[in-house]
């Protein structure tokens, strides 16, 4: 069935906004102007809506959506391990991240069991991610600032953090490597080697960004002092993440309520006071160290054993097992075609983003498919942040701060 | 006998026009710097140092639709995005072409939903669909080479 | 549980009536729509739950009493404590009491709601469509509201939907 559907453009109109706007604008004092939905500095399409005193912004209403993909309702009309590969696409800088949570929300709901060798890999790959989400923020957080060499360098060492999930998946970035109970599969035998190799070359690479920008005199103007954001602020727009520790509150889920193995290894929560856009470039630069010292404890005592659970219910045999029993095979079949129907109920997992606080909420009716999935993403609580932090700063300065928010557009649309 | 022989090393080249047109404009073939979805990071991945796009005189995006040639579709269309896409199509000057990066883009890719467009040739004419849930920066090049040779092959008396 | 949540679900099972819904672990505290603002207030002021973590609905359509479940989840920093808030509501076009005088990233999370479910909210300061294009019509999670499938085109199919699907033109 197709649809035709009528593609025309509907703007906002003033009476719409008028409750957001000054009394100034209405006069025609201060100038309204669109920003986005395609503006090289918005990462992604985002619109602004600005209302200018000169360079000077006086209001900024943010105006999300573009990406709205659907992701909540399309996951409902499949079962939960095929939703699984919906759960990459939402925030494409944490792919795994975004596995890991939806995950353990099923392992909540139907008290499935994981491997402890499965949980040190998901600790290891999910770090990784962390860093190359951070690369990614970097780069393009620099570039906005006109730094362009930081882009170069920080796509490089992406890049092979990109390599290891390629040799362990197949893929670069929706990897869906994460399953309902464990992996998908075990990691190749030269993966501890690659991962070796990346934690020996990685600190150089960091001090070598720190030595491009956190002396850089053009770089302290352009975010010390900017978008200051105050703790008590802070907690009540619900900001999680980087963004809340560099505002001086040291919370992280992953100490907080350690998940996935992670209370086993040791390392510190970077927190800054000053709340503006430099502490929290120093948090994040500073969290790329921390996730390195995860994975190298991690890989250090990688435990060996199986990487699923044996749990016949919810995750299919392999492939040897098939061929020689029939009840193999009659869960094997089972399981692809119908799917597996966790108990009547409703769960939360929150875990630790590279932007915040990752929810999922997951409803079952005790079916083959989520009743209702939720997900809690940390950019689009964040996003509403960005009209307190950008108030009386220049229009140079609101490129930078969107930078410093760090949203991904498609976490904040889903 | 031909011409240049006549002019030696005099440092001339005849061509025909055709063909020296279309081989400038695969040349330096400018890409409107416009991100949508997850493609946007292969995108930009092919942008970056282990790639590097601008081998292929594709160094300079444009982030002004009236500067550029090539529009790149990275990512997911939605219904609320295609009217900005289709304007911003409407923006670029002659001649310009589109990929259309992705599964997403191409068919709508795993989003069979009321918020996606089920593909972006619904919206504006594709030159060179690129497979992939994101295509590897290879596949994106092989798509912009795809379309080199395209763009080699257009006739002169098409264009009026 | 906890003994602190404990002893703040029987404070409001006191104070509001609420019943207690348990599952893995993980407590909610069912309330009445005229009570979620004054149990938020009291629960940021005197509990210490600082952070609004989500504010979802769940639709049980062709139920109507009640048909959609509000779910709100508050986190307390100083407790280490996760609390969950379910509000039960009646009808095909419900109304609810907006907590963003109480916390104010709620404000995005109730414009999802009115956009995706059509949940009204009582004295929210700018409950316009937030995701879907302006002019959308419908509630697109309600799960009377159809997935909207297109049929997709493989080879044995390909003339038949390529002579209904529109191409751009030039």
């Amino acid at each position: 069935m197709t649809t035709e559907t009528e593609i025309t453009l509907t703007p906002v109109s003033l009476d719409e906004i008028k409750h957001l706007i000054s009394e100034r604008a209405i006069q025609g004092e201060t100038v309204l102007l669109n920003m986005g939905p395609q503006h090289p500095s918005t990462h992604g399409v985002l619109r602004l809506l600005l209302e200018l005193d000169g360079e000077e912004v006086v209001n900024c209403i943010p105006d999300v959506g573009f990406l709205h993909t659907g992701i909540e309702k399309n996951m409902e009309a499949k079962t939960y391990e095929k939703a699984a590969v919906m759960t990459d696409r939402l925030d494409y800088l944490n792919n795994l991240g975004n596995n890991l949570a939806y995950c353990m929300a099923i392992e909540k709901l139907a008290d499935l069991d994981v491997p402890p060798r499965a949980q040190a890999i998901r600790v290891i790959l999910t770090e990784l991610q962390r860093i190359s989400s951070h690369l990614v923020w970097l780069g393009t957080h620099a570039l906005d600032m006109a730094a362009m060499s930081v882009f170069l360098y920080c796509f490089r060492e992406r890049e092979i953090i990109l390599d290891i999930f390629e040799m362990c998946s197949g893929q670069r970035m929706m990897t869906t490597f994460f399953r309902p109970g464990g992996l998908w599969r075990d990691v190749p035998a030269d993966f501890e080697a690659a991962v070796r190799k990346f934690i020996k070359l990685f600190p150089e690479r960091v001090n070598e960004y720190e030595r491009l920008l956190t002396k850089n005199p053009l770089f302290l103007r352009r975010t010390k002092g900017i978008g200051v954001l105050k703790p008590e602020t802070a907690l009540q727009y619900g900001v999680t993440g980087p963004m809340l520790r560099a505002s001086g509150i040291a919370h992280d889920l992953r100490k907080a309520q350690p998940y996935s193995g992670y209370d086993q290894y040791d390392f510190d929560i970077p927190t800054f006071t000053d709340g503006d856009t430099y502490a929290r470039y120093l948090v994040r630069v500073e969290e790329m160290r921390q996730s390195l010292r995860i994975v190298e404890q991690a890989l250090n005592k990688l435990p060996l054993g199986p990487v699923r659970s044996n749990n016949r219910k919810y995750v299919p045999p392999p492939r040897s097992e098939i061929g020689v029993s029939m009840e193999a095979l009659i869960h094997h079949f089972k399981l692809w075609t119908e799917g597996f129907t966790p108990p009547k109920g409703s769960v939360y997992v929150g875990v630790e983003s590279p932007r915040g606080e990752l929810g999922v909420y997951l409803e079952s009716d005790g079916g083959p498919k989520p009743y209702r999935v939720h997900w809690r993403t940390p950019s689009f609580t964040n996003m509403q942040i960005l009209p307190i932090i950008a108030k009386g700063h220049l229009v140079a300065d609101l490129v930078v701060l969107i930078g410093t928010v760090d949203i991904v557009l498609g976490d904040v649309d889903r | 006998m031909g011409v240049e022989q006549k002019l030696g090393n005099m440092g001339v080249v005849t061509v025909k026009l055709e063909e020296l047109v279309n081989w400038s404009r695969t040349n330096a073939m400018w890409p409107m710097l416009f991100g949508l979805a997850c493609c946007a990071i292969e995108m930009m991945a092919t942008q970056a140092s282990n790639y590097d796009l601008s081998r292929f005189g594709m160094e300079l995006m444009r982030a002004s639709p009236r500067q550029s040639d090539l529009m790149i579709v990275a990512g997911r269309v939605t219904r609320k995005m295609a009217p900005v896409l289709r304007r911003l199509y409407d923006q670029m000057p002659d001649p310009k072409w589109v990929i259309s990066m992705g599964d997403c883009a191409s068919c709508g890719g795993v989003f069979n939903n009321y918020a996606i467009v089920q593909g972006v040739d619904e919206v504006v004419p594709v030159d060179v669909y690129v497979a992939g849930c994101p295509p590897r920066p290879e596949a994106l090049i092989h798509g912009i080479v795809t379309l080199y040779e395209k763009v080699k092959g257009e006739r002169i008396k098409d264009w009026a | 549980m906890n003994e602190h949540l404990q002893s703040i679900v029987q404070a409001f099972q006191e104070r509001f009536g609420a019943s207690t819904y348990e599952f893995r672990g993980e407590i909610s505290l069912i309330l009445r729509p005229e009570h979620i603002v004054a149990a938020c207030q009291s629960l940021r002021d005197e509990h210490h739950f600082e952070l609004l973590v989500e504010e979802t609905a769940v639709d049980y359509w062709p139920e109507q009493t009640p048909r959609f479940h509000l779910v709100y989840r508050l986190r307390s920093l100083k407790h280490n404590l996760i609390l969950g808030l379910r509000v039960p509501l009646d009808g095909n076009s419900p109304t609810a009491p907006s907590i963003t005088s109480v916390y104010a990233n709620a404000n995005w999370f109730e414009r999802e709601l009115w956009d995706l479910f059509g949940i009204h909210f009582d004295g929210h300061p700018d409950l316009r469509r937030i995701l879907m294009p302006y002019d959308w019509v419908g509630h697109p999670l309600r799960k009377d509201y159809p997935l909207g499938y297109e049929e997709v085109q493989f080879s044995f199919n390909f003339d038949e939907i390529n002579v209904r699907k529109p191409y751009a033109q030039e």
